[in-house]
């Protein structure tokens, strides 16, 4: 393994993370602020990416199919939380849990009933589609480059809103007190109502960036929502900060461990059972690090609630 | 313990003795019977957890798949005498339990829900990873754990009461434990840990022998599970299968043991009926989840008890 090699891993790896961190935002806003465990919000992923190839077929371009998908998005973001999500928020997380465990298998069937098992593509546009030479020798894929770039963007956005604005005023408040905000005069449920749709909507457009490099499939959502459940844990519930660190975190040591644990096994091992083992290990990497923050800081690193 | 408490398990177990001679005695009935046993055992293994110790682990799957990949090692070691396999396999998921479990258990709430998952996922992926064992292909058995050496288990009929009396074992079991001293620290530590501990009882250690405990019997439950379906494959350890098995705990509700085991059977039936109406029967079962955490309280049992 060469320089160039770690450095396209890590690129990836930030990458992975940022789209990491889009989904994980919303998962742990509402987490935090209504104290919801949604396991449905890894569709959400999943049926923004449908929806952004959906579009982009439909009227033949990738930037109109983006921008289609983020009403969309908030649109079924809404109306999952009017038919299903409004009826759990004083229910226990058991009931939470499976409750949206019951919306994953209805969406991850309807959308196999809808647009069939066959993984659908979404085409990258012209625009994006070349690379850059970014060191000597090195053609990292454009649209890897302005997925990393929107990614960053929307976080500095999500940071304006939650840290300077009066409706992230609310959010944060809620995140610590939620009780306290509603006992002093503020809407809680239309509190609640927003959050989740934009949780929804950001979780869609996480979708429809990573459409054209990815395969748009039922289930993909699936082990994306575990991972942004670990970032969660590790960033310290309702804590949008939290979320884009340990995003990051959780990129770096996913892609990076696929990369280097095999090589690394060498080291001891025979190169056929280090390869096995080299496997196992980076898929198990971040599960460990996370067993491992949470046994030193139990409420995980930047912790909102007090 | 209230009639209906045994009344009702009581009545499952008789009919399920009797089911083979009353016109389920086909094959395909009573791999979907065994099925449902199965998954039975699992459910009251995890039933001790949630509705005992109020500890919801989203990563049971797991047990039942160190159970299942116990049997594959051996058998792929050619070891299959049931009195080798089955010690050997309970013994690896209580020990996979009781790793796990002490570093969940330091946990509680969403946190401890969690870390299950994460270590579930571990598990799924070391079984996706194990190529010896055919990797994500799985694996097909050479044949069924023998008994004295002699492939009585090959034979429906002997499958079907084994898994029955496994099951009323596990059940027993998991009801006497509930009932005793252990039984009672474990349901008030549930109910209210600070107290728990002001009466002198360490809940960490009670919580823990109930996640190991319940670790053997779902490992139990994976044994009889690799050798109903002859093979494993790391599909039976994904974190949607510990959902499913959660599901069916608060399906059969959570009130005893006899609840989970309902829910259980429930569960298959329905998953075998809805997926011979068609092919898209997720699209039934999702809503009926829904719709049972919204209005199904008590689970079935709850039904049940209403006069």
């Amino acid at each position: 393994m060469n320089t160039t090699l770690l450095f396209v891993q890590a690129l990836n790896g930030l990458q992975f993370g940022i789209l990491l961190f889009l989904v994980a935002a919303g998962l742990t806003l509402v987490f935090g602020v209504m104290d919801f465990i949604n396991l449905a919000h890894g569709v959400q992923y999943m049926l923004g990416a449908y929806l952004g190839a959906f579009f982009a077929a439909m009227t033949g371009s990738f930037w109109l199919g983006l921008l289609l998908t983020l009403p969309a998005a908030l649109g079924f973001g809404l109306l999952l939380e009017f038919l299903v999500f409004r009826h759990l928020y004083e229910r226990d997380h058991l009931s939470q849990v499976l409750a949206t465990f019951g919306v994953i298998l209805f969406l991850n069937q309807g959308v196999k009933a809808v647009f069939g098992t066959a993984p659908m593509q979404m085409p990258m546009p012209d625009l994006l589609s070349g690379g850059v030479t970014v060191m000597d020798g090195l053609l990292y894929p454009t649209y890897r480059i302005a997925i990393l770039a929107v990614g960053l963007a929307t976080a500095g956005l999500l940071w304006f809103l939650v840290e300077r604005t009066r409706v992230g005023m609310l959010v944060r408040a809620g995140a610590s007190n939620a009780p306290m905000v509603s006992a002093l005069g503020v809407d809680i449920r239309r509190l609640f109502m927003l959050v989740f749709g934009f949780g929804a909507m950001l979780a869609g457009f996480a979708g429809a960036l990573a459409a054209p490099i990815l395969s748009v499939e039922p289930g993909m959502g699936d082990n994306l929502l575990i991972l942004a459940f670990v970032v969660i844990v590790i960033g310290g519930i309702g804590s949008v900060r939290g979320a884009f660190i340990a995003a990051l975190l959780v990129g770096l040591v996913e892609t990076l461990g696929r990369g280097l644990m095999p090589d690394l096994m060498r080291l001891f091992l025979d190169p056929s059972a280090a390869r096995q083992t080299g496997a196992a290990l980076a898929s198990m990497l971040v599960y460990i690090v996370m067993a491992a923050i949470l046994t030193f800081r139990p409420a995980g690193l930047f912790p909102a609630r007090r | 313990m209230r009639w209906r408490d045994a009344a009702v398990p009581l009545a499952i177990f008789a009919a399920l003795a009797v089911a083979p001679f009353i016109g389920f005695g086909q094959g395909y009935s009573l791999t979907l019977l065994s099925r449902g046993m199965i998954f039975g055992m699992a459910a009251i293994s995890l039933s001790l957890l949630v509705g005992g110790g109020g500890l919801i682990s989203l990563g049971h799957a797991a047990m039942l798949g160190v159970g299942a990949y116990a049997v594959v090692v051996l058998d792929h070691a050619r070891i299959t005498e049931a009195w080798m396999v089955v010690p050997i396999a309970v013994l690896a998921a209580a020990g996979f339990a009781t790793l796990t479990g002490a570093i969940a258990i330091r946990t509680s709430g969403v946190h401890f829900i969690m870390i299950t998952l994460a270590f579930g996922q571990m598990a799924f992926f070391t079984a996706s990873s194990l190529s010896i064992y055919g990797g994500d292909d799985g694996y097909t058995l050479y044949g069924r754990t023998t008994l004295f050496g002699t492939r009585a288990l090959e034979g429906r009929l002997f499958f079907h009461f084994t898994c029955l009396a496994l099951l009323i074992g596990c059940w027993a079991l998991v009801q006497a434990l509930l009932n005793s001293r252990f039984g009672r620290v474990l349901q008030a530590a549930r109910e209210n840990e600070t107290r728990t501990r002001a009466v002198g009882f360490e809940p960490y250690r009670y919580r823990l022998v109930a996640y190991a405990i319940a670790g053997a019997i779902g490992g139990l439950a994976g044994v009889l599970l690799a050798n109903g379906t002859e093979f494993v494959a790391p599909s039976y350890l994904t974190w949607q299968r510990s959902g499913d098995l959660l599901f069916m705990v608060i399906l059969g509700g959570v009130g005893g043991p006899h609840g989970a085991l309902m829910g259980a059977l429930a569960f298959i039936l329905i998953e075998d009926w809805l997926a011979k109406l068609t092919e898209h029967w997720r699209l039934i079962f999702g809503p009926v989840l829904i719709l049972c955490v919204f209005f199904l309280r008590g689970g079935i049992a709850g039904v049940l008890r209403r006069d």
